[in-house]
């Protein structure tokens, strides 16, 4: 029989013990990890890593790069597209679909299953789609209309349209899932009493329950926005980046200064500028869903 | 008599927040303690403490004289009852009843025998080999009793065991854990909000607020003697009137504004002359009557009554405030009528306004 | 976190509102299925040419329309894909990914839902000084971006003698998979009354026999759902795969990459397709397997970004 206080940091030694596996991969790898990195990112390391200090040079030298400064642009225009374009079909998509149809199962079943495919898969098939010699534009031109021009995935103006076709192919049935499920999670006696004060049903949808699915807009826009920023192996698949650097993304720049180019630091820089713009989402939004919540 | 429980000097506290204050108790072999209070009061957080599941800041727990305040709940001789019953849901009633033993590595023979005698006093053998979810609320709290039976522990904490229940499962229970406990002879320590369970149950109270026992008595001197103002007014309904006044004369009397009350028959200690003092009078202790009677009746008007069956309560307005009488329900009080409520102050309680306790 | 999602819904995604309505070929009706039915299309498209083209011949892709159902079928592309299509560096088909991919796949999938669901419950059940935090650094951890992570890794890998190795890859798909996971077990766990877990320990049970008697048997199906996710996030994954294994030991997904971007050689259109379509048939297997529980899924890993 325990007569005297048991020393706390062996009690419940099984729960601290199960917990070392995640308390190892938070402070090793997240923490420590992440932290590495950006202290790397001020060394000039090159093919292994030196702690040579050169303050921001890295990211001097970053900020001067073309194919840095094309990738931010692609990023910015294919993440505001793919983030109005999805959100926008996901949510027509949903109100469709909960309108009592037949056949709901069948069709979300439809819209889902590109979403359990890898981004290889989507961008292997739609390059074959977007072939010009085969795919969409040769069909075209070969019933009749000889001058049809569709070929975005070798035209560096139109690349980005090639690849948020695929993205957006493989994403929107997931944000509709989302938004369905916020549609469904609002009180159903929302719709009845707006019923018996008779406003029409795309009035309700737009005063009433779209601000009441707020919070859904926001995750989904998180989540979105961070799977934007990491996009990487659907222009590997689709593109290769190219044509030219046309469509070079951020993580392919760190992939390639990182494990091609022997250029360390460079990537560490350019992951470290992820990392930050992954915090200009994550923090306003933080501060919404948890800063917002104490004030009521 | 040798004492089951024994809680000496228990604090609780959760960061800065103290939960549990300073706090003694002592339950003797085979009583019903109930613990009783308002949400919060920290009753349940006191049970959790004795079963082990919460670990105490200072203190220490005896059960049986033993010491077990490091030791684990399953090792303080000790079987709980819960509120949502908590029994596993994937395993039969059985299986519910037998893991605790299993757990414990208990021979399968004496396990078969133990779960035997226990489904037998619950009544609850035809549903041994059911699983949870095909029971009814009254039958799952049996196997959770079960639970807490087979295993031969002195002592049974119950956490408001019944409050999951509707209202006639609930007194068909509270009768058959008066029975159980006649007939088992356990400690047994009960948690409760519920008054009409606290008074029928215990055979004594412990009044909780603030992590602190206001009064751990007997029921009836709960009721009649209550220790301060808060128990006066938690334990009854409806609530005890309270008038706010003072005494006077060296304490013969109680005066507010124009009423004058002796203060003759009064059972308690020394009044003596006090500004500020609540005399608190039961709604069933007071006696409607048409005759002023000087030192012993209050004027009142008589504002609306509720017939509520058995008798009916009718609400006046009186010494400035409002207050509850319980009359017979075949008197029907008009609104409006000038009537006059004697008082029995032996069956009355007087409290210091400023300590809140009793005089 | 994402209450919206997380947290069950008045009525669940897969359940319509009210009843079922009667038949009617009104203006808006039309302009409803007409609405799905054009999305419909755009999202079968892509697997219709992936099957069509995979069945037809060289020849008769050169001539004809990548819509059109093949003349004459043929499954030698995917006997192709599966056997002889060259990567550049070897030519014995998808099948060495394949086998790479489920044998990254089966301990990774264990692992990691064994750790985030003792994990979970740990957090739920048991919480220490300090586990709070630790939990909500690991779920910012699900949004740090991989990159920043990947080189301290490979150091880290490198250290254990595990760098390049199928265990490296698992170990890494364990950490990545921890954040999301945990999340889901914890919040599955926390709709467990605690009571429950209180009386098991009145009835004697410790720390391990309560996870394996009382939770795991409640919990088959959040058990399910974290299957579900992880084998289609880890067969899916190219990124891990590329940067932590050698060449011999590239899941599926790089080396279906490595065949269909390859610059040497004719382009086989048929045979990219076919293994195009061999490498989604897992993740497709299981969506179509689970139907519901799929989605359940996915809006529960909604963090996962």
């Amino acid at each position: 029989m325990a007569l005297r206080r048991p020393n706390p940091l062996f009690r419940n030694l099984a729960a601290k013990a199960a917990a070392v596996p995640m308390i190892l991969a938070t402070l090793v790898v997240f923490l420590g990890g992440t932290i590495w990195t950006v202290v790397h990112s001020f060394t000039n390391s090159r093919l292994l890593p030196r702690f040579n200090w050169v303050g921001f040079d890295q990211y001097d030298r970053l900020w001067e790069s073309t194919r840095w400064i094309v990738s931010i642009q692609n990023l910015m225009i294919y993440g505001s597209l793919s983030l109005v374009f999805s959100v926008g079909i996901g949510l027509l998509l949903a109100i469709l679909m909960d309108q009592k149809i037949r056949y709901e199962d069948t069709f979300r079943t439809i819209m889902l299953y590109p979403f359990a495919l890898s981004f290889i898969v989507t961008g292997l098939v739609w390059q074959w789609i977007l072939n010009p010699d085969f795919g969409i534009q040769s069909i075209v031109r070969g019933l009749g209309w000889e001058s049809f021009t569709f070929n975005p995935l070798h035209d560096p103006q139109l690349v980005l349209y090639g690849l948020l076709i695929a993205g957006l192919w493989q994403g929107t049935g997931f944000v509709m899932c989302l938004m369905l499920a916020g549609l469904r999670g609002i009180d159903e006696d929302i719709w009845k009493a707006s019923r018996v004060d008779g406003i029409p049903a795309w009035k309700t949808y737009l005063l009433i329950v779209l601000p009441m699915m707020r919070p859904v807009f926001i995750t989904t826009l998180v989540i979105v926005a961070a799977g934007i920023i990491k996009l990487y192996d659907l222009v590997v698949a689709q593109t290769s980046g190219g044509p030219g650097n046309a469509s070079q993304v951020p993580a392919m720049y760190v992939y390639d200064y990182m494990f091609q180019a022997q250029n360390l630091g460079q990537g560490f820089a350019a992951s470290t500028m992820m990392l930050l713009s992954v915090l200009i989402v994550l923090i306003p939004w933080a501060y919404l869903e948890f800063g917002g919540r104490k004030h009521g | 008599m040798t004492n089951s429980i024994e809680v000496k000097d228990l604090t609780l506290n959760f960061g800065a927040v103290s939960v549990l204050k300073n706090m003694n108790l002592n339950v003797a072999e085979g009583e019903f303690v109930v613990l009783l209070g308002p949400s919060g009061c920290g009753k349940s957080t006191l049970l959790n403490c004795l079963a082990g599941l919460l670990e105490i800041t200072d203190g220490q727990i005896f059960i049986k004289g033993k010491n077990v305040t490091w030791a684990e709940p399953s090792a303080r001789g000790i079987g709980m009852v819960f509120q949502s019953y908590a029994l596993y849901p994937q395993m039969t009633v059985r299986g519910n009843l037998s893991f605790g033993l299993k757990n414990a590595r208990v021979p399968r023979d004496q396990i078969e025998a133990k779960v035997a005698r226990a489904a037998e006093i619950l009544q609850i053998g035809p549903l041994l080999h059911r699983k949870p979810a095909a029971l009814s609320g009254g039958q799952r709290q049996r196997v959770a009793i079960g639970r807490a039976l087979v295993r031969d522990v002195d002592v049974f904490l119950f956490d408001e065991p019944l409050s999951n229940l509707d209202a006639k499962l609930r007194s068909e229970l509270r009768v058959e854990i008066k029975r159980l406990h006649a007939k088992l002879g356990n400690t047994m320590v009960y948690v409760t909000h519920d008054q009409i369970e606290a008074l029928t149950l215990a055979d004594r109270i412990a009044v909780m607020r603030g992590g602190i026992i206001q009064q751990l008595a007997a029921p009836q001197e709960i009721y009649n003697r209550p220790a301060n103002l808060f128990v006066a007014g938690f334990i009854g309904s409806p609530s005890m009137n309270f008038l706010h006044g003072a005494t006077v004369d060296g304490g013969q009397a109680f005066r507010l504004g124009d009423l004058h009350l002796s203060l003759a028959g009064y059972e308690g200690g020394m009044i003596g002359t006090r500004d500020k003092v609540i005399l608190g009078l039961r709604p069933e202790h007071l006696v409607v009557q048409d005759q002023a009677e000087p030192g012993v009746t209050i004027p009142a008007v008589v504002e609306l009554d509720e017939p509520m069956g058995a008798d009916s309560l009718v609400w006046l307005q009186a010494a400035g405030t409002q207050m509850s009488v319980r009359v017979p329900v075949e008197r029907r009080m008009a609104p409006g009528t000038p009537v006059h409520l004697r008082v029995d102050m032996a069956k009355a309680s007087l409290f210091d306004a400023a300590t809140e306790a009793r005089v | 976190m994402a209450d919206a999602t997380l947290n069950t819904p008045a009525r669940s995604i897969t359940e319509a509102r009210g009843t079922k309505p009667k038949r009617a070929l009104s203006g808006r009706n039309i302009m409803i299925y007409g609405t799905l039915i054009v999305f419909s299309l755009y999202y079968l498209l892509p697997l219709w040419v992936m099957v069509m083209t995979s069945l037809k011949g060289m020849p008769e892709i050169r001539m004809g329309n990548i819509f059109a159902p093949p003349v004459e079928i043929t499954f030698e592309p995917w006997v192709k894909a599966w056997s002889q299509a060259c990567t550049g560096l070897n030519c014995d088909g998808l099948s060495r990914g394949f086998w790479n991919s489920v044998q990254i796949l089966i301990p990774s999938v264990i692992l990691s839902i064994v750790v985030a669901s003792v994990n979970g419950y740990a957090l739920t059940f048991w919480k220490f000084k300090g586990s709070d935090i630790f939990f909500t650094i690991l779920i910012f951890g699900a949004f740090i971006p991989y990159q920043v992570m990947l080189y301290p890794i490979v150091i880290l890998l490198r250290e254990m003698g595990l760098y390049g190795s199928l265990w490296g890859l698992v170990l890494v798909h364990t950490i990545f998979g921890m954040p999301i996971l945990t999340l889901l077990f914890r919040n599955y766990f926390s709709t467990i009354p605690e009571e429950l877990f209180k009386a098991a320990r009145v009835d004697g049970a410790g720390f391990w026999a309560i996870y394996a008697k009382i939770l795991m048997p409640m919990s088959l199906p959040i058990f399910v759902v974290a299957i579900i996710l992880q084998v289609t996030g880890i067969w899916n994954d190219f990124l891990f795969g590329v940067v932590y294994t050698r060449p011999d030991l590239y899941p599926m997904t790089v080396q279906l990459n490595n065949i269909v971007n390859s610059v040497q050689g004719v382009k086989e259109y048929n045979v990219n397709m076919a293994a195009t379509l061999l490498t989604g048939l897992v993740p497709l297997f299981i969506y179509f397997v689970s139907g519901k529980l799929f989605v359940r899924g996915i809006a529960a890993g909604a963090v996962k970004g």
